[in-house]
């Protein structure tokens, strides 16, 4: 990393991180900046003027898994109605504005963050990110759109039930979380959406949305000088400190079951996973691979030949290291005639064994090498997954240098790291797999 | 084929599939972004460079310089559509087979030399198209540029990967189709809506027929329809021209044309007088939903001089939350959570003008369609106004600047516009006919597309003791439209 001095704001000493990407004589440079701003907020930057528009995404810390059990919902109804009016605008007359200029702007919960996208075309910039200002700190929350909002979380909750795909990754984070917010369900939404009152989404918004939760990456035609003073007036009125929260430590415990649930459809849907390992464990990057070679990888992983090339078992077939603040897991997912769907979790089951019994090879080790660190660019291919990848790292706190650590982590996995991180985390007789839709020679876990 | 692989849906399958939430924020893109991919201009969209081999390779390279990757796209001028009949899904089942091996290359190993290689690669068929792509860094475009040549010309199809393949793609056909109610019911509808041409039969192929297809069937559409001439070369991103020319000539030149390529001919529509009304009723439903399509002009086939005109009224009636429709059934009268309005002219036969609507809890589909009825009756007397017209087009001239933000957006469109019949220049001027569309132009195009004789109205409902009963009293009470007996 290397330190520069640009722009008014220069005292507070901005670093600046030269990306050199690409493979052998490919490889040309980008530049993220981090940004600090009088009022003390920090965004990262990668100035591109290849189209006139900019894309920005933040987040806040604390995601949907902070809602009161009573108040289940909170945070995804919020995620719907920032938009739907603010300050003197009510909700016709903000969209108005909104779509009259071109302008995006959308907002989503997830667990563990709460996020916001805008993207606009550079004439309208600062219009764009006034609005923004005036979403996140005069929200009006009309009965209106309240009810409006309220009506479609509703009727989400009800689709997301009839796609058996939703169906069977609720009830294995069900299983899985039990009683912990990482494993409520909709249903439980359900009950409580409708109690939802407009004080409820006002103190959501007063309590969650601060300067030092927040997290934001800016890719486009846009200079440091011109972001730093938007960046203040867009979030520098927010309070400084959120409402203090912590999720609950939640301990995944593996264990033996199956569990179904009767659906009547042709193929079966299944979720399978157990116990993973946080990014900040040293093994992770042998894990990454691990899961490359196994399952992560497309076409080309061990699953994907057995299940699908070999045999024609099913369409996808896929595992992923999925990490929250509070819990890490690896899931796998695939989806098999009723009839032969148990032929599909044998073979899976047998995977998991092998890769911790017997070595991978030396190409195998290779290949999934050369795509972990090679594609790490290839799939950026907007200025909004940009600066995806920007607010995520931060999220994560990696650090600028990451990417060029990450890519020298992975270079450093051996066979042995391999074996060892498969040997600690694929357990293929304690694996909880949940099937949805009527499958033949399955037995559930009474 | 690849993995997740990706069988376009043709633009009547839209319907139930795009929902979200905010139906309306997938109405904005569903609409001005597939309307924004044909494109910008004056100021020129793309501004992509083209030449064409000696063999009749089109080639086409738009520059984009932001990363140091490249992504190429082979397009062939054949789809679903031109499955023959009685094998429906073929094209795709080729797409598929395509991963399986050429003389130099084994089963499987052009997604590993592709991935070991740090690239992206997949496939994708629609129902005049098919193309397949792979992104990887510069320096790595002549390794993907030479593969994708060799298998232009000398794929081998061996019968122990052809048949694992086939079980493949018929769970595939599971997970996106039988597994769905409403991916069930699109069939039902383009079945109703296309009486004689091809879109009528899904891209993805009907399931006893695509149990069939041998390895025969696939060598013969391989060899009629991949060549040279029947193909376009897309390479967007960090590359010029004066780079791409020499490799295209050194990898593509030496593959000879096909002499017996000839422009598609396809089956065409008949004259339609009857409306016609599908209704599935299914336990796994748990939210009601209501469509209505209408046969339109694309930009190749009908009148097609509407397009532009249609493009428009799709987001003056649905895009978005300021659409008519959101404002009127959605936010005053409370009759819907969502409505959507849905037209992709990028066809090479007829396209479907549509509208769906999801009902607000207690809002039966009778009250839903009556109010959508007055809606379009009102269009169609009253017309639409010069401030909808105005903002309509502001709208779709800058989704013409962000369909250059993805290297993905240029190539695709591109692509999809000279497989279905159009040209660059089209694609290029799109903004200056967007912006030339006159209001007596679209309030024409309502008036010729909107005709109940042309359309197909789908129901989707929650099965429910005694609802058959409810169900045929209503029909009966319907005057004018046709019970769901009359489809064929």
């Amino acid at each position: 990393m290397m330190m520069s001095c640009m722009g008014r704001w220069c005292a507070r000493a901005c670093g600046v991180l030269v990306l050199v990407m690409g493979l052998g004589h490919g490889a040309s440079a980008i530049e993220i900046k981090e940004v600090k701003t009088p009022k003390g907020l920090t965004a990262w930057l990668i100035e591109d003027k290849t189209v006139p528009l900019v894309s920005m995404e933040f987040a806040f810390r604390g995601g949907s898994a902070l809602d009161p059990q009573d108040k289940d919902g909170v945070a995804e109804l919020v995620s719907g109605l920032l938009d739907e009016g603010a300050g003197d605008l009510p909700s016709a007359r903000f969209q108005r504005r909104l779509e009259d200029n071109s302008i995006s702007l959308g907002f989503r919960t997830s667990l563990d963050s709460f996020g916001g996208t805008l993207r606009t075309l550079t004439e309208n910039r600062d219009l764009a990110f006034s609005l923004l200002q005036l979403a996140l700190t005069r929200p009006r929350f009309d009965a209106e759109p309240v009810a409006r909002m309220k009506s479609q979380v509703m009727a989400q909750i009800a689709r997301e039930a009839e796609r058996a795909r939703n169906v069977a990754r609720s009830r294995w984070y069900k299983e899985v979380f039990g009683s912990h917010p990482y494993g409520r369900d909709v249903d439980g939404q359900a009950r409580t959406i409708g109690k939802i009152t407009p004080d409820d989404l006002r103190n959501f918004v007063q309590g969650r949305f601060a300067r030092n939760n927040l997290i934001i990456g800016v890719v486009g035609d846009i200079t440091e000088a011109e972001l730093v003073p938007l960046l203040d007036r867009t979030f520098g009125a927010l309070p400084e400190e959120a409402t203090s929260f912590r999720v609950p430590d939640v301990t995944v415990r593996n264990a033996d079951k199956v569990i179904v649930v009767p659906r009547k459809i042709p193929q079966t849907v299944v979720v399978f996973g157990q116990k993973g390992l946080p990014i900040t464990d040293p093994d992770y990057y042998a894990a990454t691979v691990m899961n490359y070679i196994m399952g992560g990888g497309g076409l080309t992983s061990r699953l994907a030949d057995e299940v699908r090339e070999k045999r024609g078992l099913a369409y996808s077939v896929y595992t992923r290291i999925v990490n929250y603040d509070r819990a890490d897991v690896i899931l796998g997912w695939v989806a098999t005639q009723n009839a032969k769907v148990a032929e599909s979790l044998k073979l899976i089951r047998a995977e998991w064994a092998r890769m911790a019994s017997t070595p991978v090879s030396q190409s195998e080790l290779d290949d999934a090498k050369n795509y972990l660190t090679g594609s790490y660019f290839t799939r950026l291919n907007s200025t909004g997954r940009i600066a995806s990848l920007l607010v995520g790292l931060q999220l994560d706190n990696l650090g600028m240098d990451y990417i060029q650590r990450r890519n020298k982590l992975i270079a450093a996995v051996t066979v042995a790291d391999v074996q060892r991180v498969a040997r600690r985390l694929l357990q293929p007789e304690a694996l909880t797999v949940v099937m949805v839709g009527s499958p033949k020679g399955v037995t559930a876990t009474p | 084929m690849t993995f997740p692989s990706n069988v376009s849906p043709h633009a009547c399958r839209a319907g139930f599939g795009a929902w979200t939430r905010r139906l309306i924020a997938a109405g904005i893109f569903a609409v001005a972004v597939i309307v924004g991919t044909a494109g910008a201009s004056r100021a020129a969209v793309f501004n992509p460079r083209t030449f064409t081999l000696a063999n009749g390779l089109q080639v086409v390279v738009i520059e984009s310089h932001r990363l140091p990757v490249v992504r190429q796209i082979v397009f062939y001028r054949v789809g679903a559509s031109d499955d023959p009949p009685g094998k429906s899904g073929l094209a795709h089942y080729l797409e598929h087979l395509m991963f399986k091996g050429t003389k130099v290359m084994a089963p499987g190993e052009f997604s590993k030399v592709v991935a070991r290689n740090g690239g992206r690669d997949n496939a994708f068929t629609s129902a005049d198209t098919t193309a397949y792509y792979q992104t990887v860094s510069r320096d790595r475009l002549e390794l993907v540029m030479r593969m994708e040549a060799d298998r232009m010309a000398n794929l081998t199809i061996a019968p122990e990967e052809a048949v694992p393949e086939s079980k493949v793609v018929v769970e595939e056909r599971r997970s996106r189709v039988d597994n769905r109610p409403a991916a069930q019911l699109d069939e039902h509808v383009a079945a109703a809506l296309f009486m004689n041409h091809p879109y009528r039969v899904p891209i993805i192929g009907w399931q006893h027929e695509l149990e069939k297809l041998t390895v025969e069937d696939a060598r013969a559409f391989y060899k009629q329809h991949y060549a040279p001439n029947n193909a376009i070369l897309v390479i967007a991103g960090d590359v010029t021209v004066d780079e791409v020319r020499p490799l295209a000539e050194k990898y593509y030149g030496v593959i000879p044309a096909n002499p017996s390529i000839r422009p598609r001919v396809r089956l065409a529509e008949p004259p339609q007088h009857a409306a016609r009304r599908v209704t599935m009723r299914s336990d796994r439903v748990r939210e009601p939903r209501f469509a209505r399509d209408y046969l339109a002009p694309s930009h190749s086939t009908g009148e097609t001089a509407h397009a532009y005109a249609l493009e428009l009224l799709s987001v003056i009636t649905g895009g978005g939350a300021t659409s008519r429709l959101y404002r009127s059934m959605v936010i005053e009268k409370k009759i819907a959570l969502g409505v959507d309005t849905y037209y992709d002219a990028d066809q090479f036969g007829p396209a479907v003008f549509g509208f769906a609507l999801r009902p607000r809890e207690g809002t039966g589909l009778d009250v839903a369609e009556a109010a959508l009825d007055t809606e379009i009756r009102s269009l169609l007397e009253k017309g639409v106004t010069a401030e909808e017209l105005a903002a309509a087009k502001k709208r779709m001239l800058a989704s013409a600047i962000f369909a250059r933000d993805s290297l993905r957006r240029g190539a695709v469109s591109i692509g999809v516009a000279l497989t279905t019949g159009q040209t660059i220049e089209d694609v290029e001027s799109w903004p200056e006919r967007i912006s030339a569309v006159t209001l007596e132009q679209v309030n024409a195009a309502a008036r010729y597309v909107l005709r109940p004789e042309r359309s197909v109205t789908s129901l989707l409902l929650p099965d429910d003791p005694g609802a058959r009963a409810r169900d045929s009293r209503r029909e009966r009470s319907l005057t004018g439209r046709a019970p769901k007996e009359q489809n064929r």
